[in-house]
């Protein structure tokens, strides 16, 4: 403990000292941490980071269904699958080749240019949608890593008891799969709230966008550390709380003092 | 013990290039406790898995009840319900409590309403015992409380047909006696059961007729008392005194 302690103060202290005796860290200071600009800008840049949170909030719950069903079809056995479980690789090895700037951009721009009648022109729509194809790939990988880790042993019970293939992986290996797959679930949450500052390359006023305006108005870089500050802000009470969920999870099947 | 619960015909099963099963052909009368022994790989396991249809078979039929439960567009779902079976690792649902375990299937795949189930399920647990772990999850229960829940949970589907596969094999050998005892109750109910065993005890004294296993084939069948204490196969008897040296019998 006392160890700890000091190397962490040797450590950062020994970090701080280079940092500040860098030929330009005063130019530096005062383009990054000008803290009257810092309280002056908070309110707009916040309320531009609700419309990342709205996207990362939309997307994520589509992605939550899609991606789990993608898993699913992908793991349909026997050959009259094959075709369904031949186009889930497909979707998911092209979606997750793809750099998602380049989906966002090419949806965002390209789809509203098509001009055919009816079809959504606002980028924020597009944007959704990219964001859900490319994360659903990758939190299908998750997802079927998961299904892949439960015994086939649950499925025969599950089945010997007369319950369908569907019940099965509905009551039985689904749930399962899911608690084993929380921590990873939420590393590419965490992903895509960070990818939602992409969105602002349509042009769209979001927290990005929105700093590089005052930024510009300004000539000084505080709207980004106001920016960073939100989007860690938003993930570190994410990353607690998936780890009181695991907690309390392991705590419930495996109480403390019960020998076996 | 006249009418026919089971009837095995001429069953074939290969794994690639094993063939596992090679012709089996063996009967079970309603009420009647059929004991399978054998050393391991001697295909106990997989024929009970083919009468629950967990496993396609290659050739041969079945037939439960009267219905050939081997026929193309056999409902399997439903032949399942009405056929209980019991696995060496209990397999136990580790995310659901016991009476979670227990409900599931009459809940799911019988249609029951909760509450029904649930009454079911309870009166199951109370009578084997297993009243006050109702609400615990599998871990935390020694392994005899285990394979009793899993075998309640068999039970709760109220099958015409148990299946246990080497129940006791995977226990610490003070927990086999309270697993036995379950069966042998269930076996005085008369609940028609095909059992893969090693507990030599369990088939002599429960058993009304024991085959012995050996390749993929039944190489001798009869009553405990002819296999047991007069086995007429070279083979079976080699397996028996195996068994007598290892305490077993």
């Amino acid at each position: 403990m006392l160890i700890a302690f000091a190397s962490t103060v040797v450590f950062f202290g020994t970090l701080a000292f280079l940092i500040t005796r860098a030929p330009g860290w005063d130019n530096f200071k005062a383009y990054f941490f000008d803290w009257e600009l810092y309280r002056e800008s908070l309110p707009e840049i916040a309320s531009a980071f609700l419309l990342n949170v709205k996207i990362f909030l939309i997307a994520e719950s589509i992605i939550l269904v899609t991606a789990l069903a993608l898993a699913i079809l992908r793991s349909l056995p026997g050959p009259v699958f094959f075709p369904i479980r031949a186009l889930a690789i497909v979707y998911a090895d092209l979606f997750r080749g793809l750099p998602t700037i380049l989906v966002i951009l090419m949806l965002g721009f390209g789809m509203p240019a098509l001009g055919v009648e009816g079809i959504p022109l606002d980028p924020v729509f597009w944007a959704v949608v990219a964001l859900v194809l490319v994360y659903t790939a990758y939190v299908s990988e998750v997802y079927r890593a998961g299904i892949e880790s439960v015994h086939p042993s649950q499925d025969a019970a599950a089945r010997s008891l007369g319950l369908t293939r569907f019940q099965s992986l509905r009551h039985v290996v689904v749930p399962q799969a899911i608690r084993r797959v929380i921590p990873p679930l939420l590393n590419d949450f965490i992903g895509l709230q960070k990818d939602t500052a992409l969105v602002s390359t349509l042009g769209v006023v979001e927290v990005l966008r929105q700093s590089q305006i005052i930024e510009a108005a300004r000539f000084n870089g505080t709207p980004y550390l106001v920016a960073a500050t939100l989007f860690v802000a938003l993930t570190i009470p994410l990353a607690r709380f998936t780890d009181w969920l695991v907690a309390r999870d392991r705590k419930r099947r495996l109480a403390a003092g019960v020998a076996q | 013990m006249t009418e026919t619960a089971l009837r095995i015909e001429g069953l074939h099963k290969s794994f690639g290039k094993l063939e596992v099963l090679r012709g089996i052909d063996l009967e079970l009368a309603e009420h009647e406790v059929v004991c399978l022994i054998g050393a391991s790989g001697s295909g106990k396991s997989t024929l009970l898995r083919c009468v629950n249809l967990l496993e396609p078979i290659d050739a041969g039929r079945i037939v439960l009840h009267g219905e050939e439960i081997t026929a193309p567009g056999t409902d399997v779902n439903r032949v399942r319900r009405g056929i209980g079976i019991v696995f060496q690792a209990f397999n136990l649902f580790p995310h659901m409590s016991v009476v979670e375990n227990v409900t599931l299937g009459p809940r799911k795949a019988l249609g029951l309403p909760k509450a029904e189930a649930r009454a079911r399920g309870d009166e199951l647990l109370a009578r084997f015992g297993l009243a006050a772990k109702r609400d615990d999850y599998p871990d935390r229960l020694s392994g005899g409380q285990q394979q009793r829940v899993a075998i309640v949970r068999a039970l709760a589907m109220q099958p015409r047909l148990l299946l246990l596969d080497e129940v006791t094999s995977a226990l610490d050998p003070e927990l086999v006696a309270e697993v036995l005892e379950v069966m042998r109750e269930l076996a005085a109910e008369g609940m028609t059961m095909l059992v893969a065993t090693h507990e030599m005890g369990f088939a002599r004294d429960v058993a009304h007729r024991v085959c012995f296993l050996d390749g993929g084939a039944i190489l001798e069948e009869g009553t405990p008392a002819e296999i047991f204490a007069a086995p007429r196969e070279p083979r079976t008897r080699q397996f028996l005194e195996r068994i007598v040296e290892a305490g077993r019998l």
